[in-house]
């Protein structure tokens, strides 16, 4: 009966971030597109087009080798396990004994570079300066994300995601606590350079300069291009999900029953739309920052997660 | 602070759409099925068809509601927007962006020098119109067309 829950559990994760990951991204950009004073192509947009990019023939151009050709669906894998891992429904499934916080950010770091290599393999000038981009920002984010899931790790006392989510619930003084808002800060601001957001890339920009994503994904076009667009709205999602698991846990199934797992789905959705309102919101009112200063940003936050490792060290005394 | 107040008072600026246009959707949009990807290249125009595009783009008649979208890539793209007669330096990167380009994909010429090569018909750089280069889906005519009549056009293609 349990393990039929916790099975259900993976697969409801996996489902609702595989699905939900389009209308996220549909959600937010007609948030914006409101905001604009547009009316907005619909919540269902980033669907119609998956559809039609995945009718569309592919096209492989000259010169690319195995690098080009399996980053999409690396970058979609890595993500989908990633989202199984991740107790973003419930912290009792099967998996959750492996769900490692290192695990997860290597997971996220292997399709960032998967991605980053299949730019370099097009050899066009776009797609090198694109991956060298997103390596210097990768290079600053991973750390951020380590550390400041380490922070919450401490009271925790283990790496272990779900751990740390059961702790959370049960204790929620740790989140209010200094270290858990400082971790709370610097996640954001890697959530923000990880996903390609604004302020630190603009995912809707046509100007090959500024760009540090688009410029990787130029050459794909067809059914590649499709999963290439999924996998970075499924990234966008799990890591906002990831974020809500840390820092507002409530609602998560913390044991094996039907009623907490459908409560956690409902409570997830609400979550990850709230989230995306705010930040499609907050997006129209920030301007990206020069590439040059993405360093000093993503600096400051790393230096936050620095901060709430070592408060959540010495302020959680002895123990 | 004051952007914030900006949004509450402007509200929705976007005009009320006006009815499908009745003209029949070009054989080849059929698979696109309300999801267009248009890519911009200016063939050796004068710039007003690019205001006029910019234009169509904007909160006002906003085409992203029909389901177009601006992309950087040809690669994305399954419409080519051309303008402007084809000057000689830019018949060949025409051709190589169209062709980079998947299939199905639609050219449309935007303008009356894109169409006929308008007033710079038998120019010394002028190669002639896009037609005489690319085999060409949909024209919409005009010196510069209106933003409505590119948005008409590009709802043809999208069917929305």
């Amino acid at each position: 009966m349990s393990a039929a829950v916790g099975y259900a559990a993976v697969a409801g994760q996996v489902v609702v971030v595989g699905a939900g990951a389009p209308l996220l991204t549909g959600w937010m950009r007609q948030v914006r597109a409101r905001l604009e004073g547009r009316a907005g192509a619909g919540v269902l947009q980033p669907w119609r087009d998956t559809r039609k990019l995945l009718r569309k023939e592919p096209v492989t151009p000259v010169g690319t080798g195995p690098a080009f050709r399996a980053a999409p669906a690396l970058l979609v894998a890595t993500t989908v396990v990633a989202a199984a891992l991740v107790p973003l429904l419930s912290t009792d499934t099967p998996v959750s004994s492996h769900a490692d916080l290192i695990v997860v950010v290597s997971l996220i770091a292997l399709g960032t570079l998967a991605l980053a290599l299949a730019g370099l393999d097009t050899g066009t000038a776009f797609g090198g300066m694109g991956a060298s981009r997103e390596m210097t920002v990768a290079a600053l984010v991973e750390p951020t994300i380590l550390l400041s899931v380490f922070a919450l790790s401490i009271p925790a006392g283990t790496t272990n995601i779900p751990a740390i989510v059961t702790g959370a619930v049960h204790e929620p003084a740790r989140l209010t606590s200094p270290a858990g808002l400082l971790a709370t800060a610097a996640l954001a601001v890697a959530v923000l350079a990880e996903t390609g957001r604004i302020p630190v890339d603009n995912p809707s920009t046509h100007l090959e300069l500024t760009m540090i994503h688009e410029a990787m994904v130029l050459e794909y076009a067809g059914p590649d291009l499709a999963l290439v667009e999924l996998g970075s709205q499924l990234r966008l999602t799990l890591l906002l999900g990831l974020l809500s698991s840390l820092f507002v846990p409530w609602g998560i199934a913390t044991s094996a029953s039907w009623a907490g797992l459908a409560v956690a789905l409902v409570l997830f959705a609400a979550k990850l739309v709230l989230l995306g309102a705010v930040l499609a919101a907050a997006e129209v009112f920030w301007a990206k920052v020069r590439l040059f200063r993405v360093p000093e940003l993503l600096a400051g936050s790393f230096l936050l997660a620095v901060l709430a490792v070592a408060s959540s060290y010495f302020l959680s005394g002895a123990s | 602070m004051g952007l914030l107040r900006k949004i509450r008072t402007t509200g929705r600026v976007a005009e009320p759409a006006p009815p499908r246009p009745e003209a029949e959707q070009p054989l080849a949009a059929g698979e696109l099925r309300g999801s267009v990807q248009v890519r911009c290249v200016d063939a050796g125009s004068c710039n007003g068809c690019e205001i006029e595009i910019a234009a169509a783009f904007n909160p006002l008649y906003d085409a992203e509601r029909y389901g177009a979208r601006l992309v950087a890539s040809p690669r994305h793209a399954d419409v080519a927007l051309v303008t402007g007669p084809v000057t000689r330096n830019m018949a060949e990167p025409l051709r190589r962006t169209v062709a980079a380009m998947g299939e199905p994909k639609l050219v449309v010429a935007v303008g009356d020098c894109a169409i006929d090569c308008g007033e710079f018909a038998g120019g010394y750089g002028v190669e002639g119109a896009v037609a005489d280069v690319l085999p060409v889906d949909l024209a919409v005519p005009g010196c510069p067309p209106e933003p409505d009549q590119i948005v008409a056009a590009l709802r043809r293609v999208t069917g929305r």
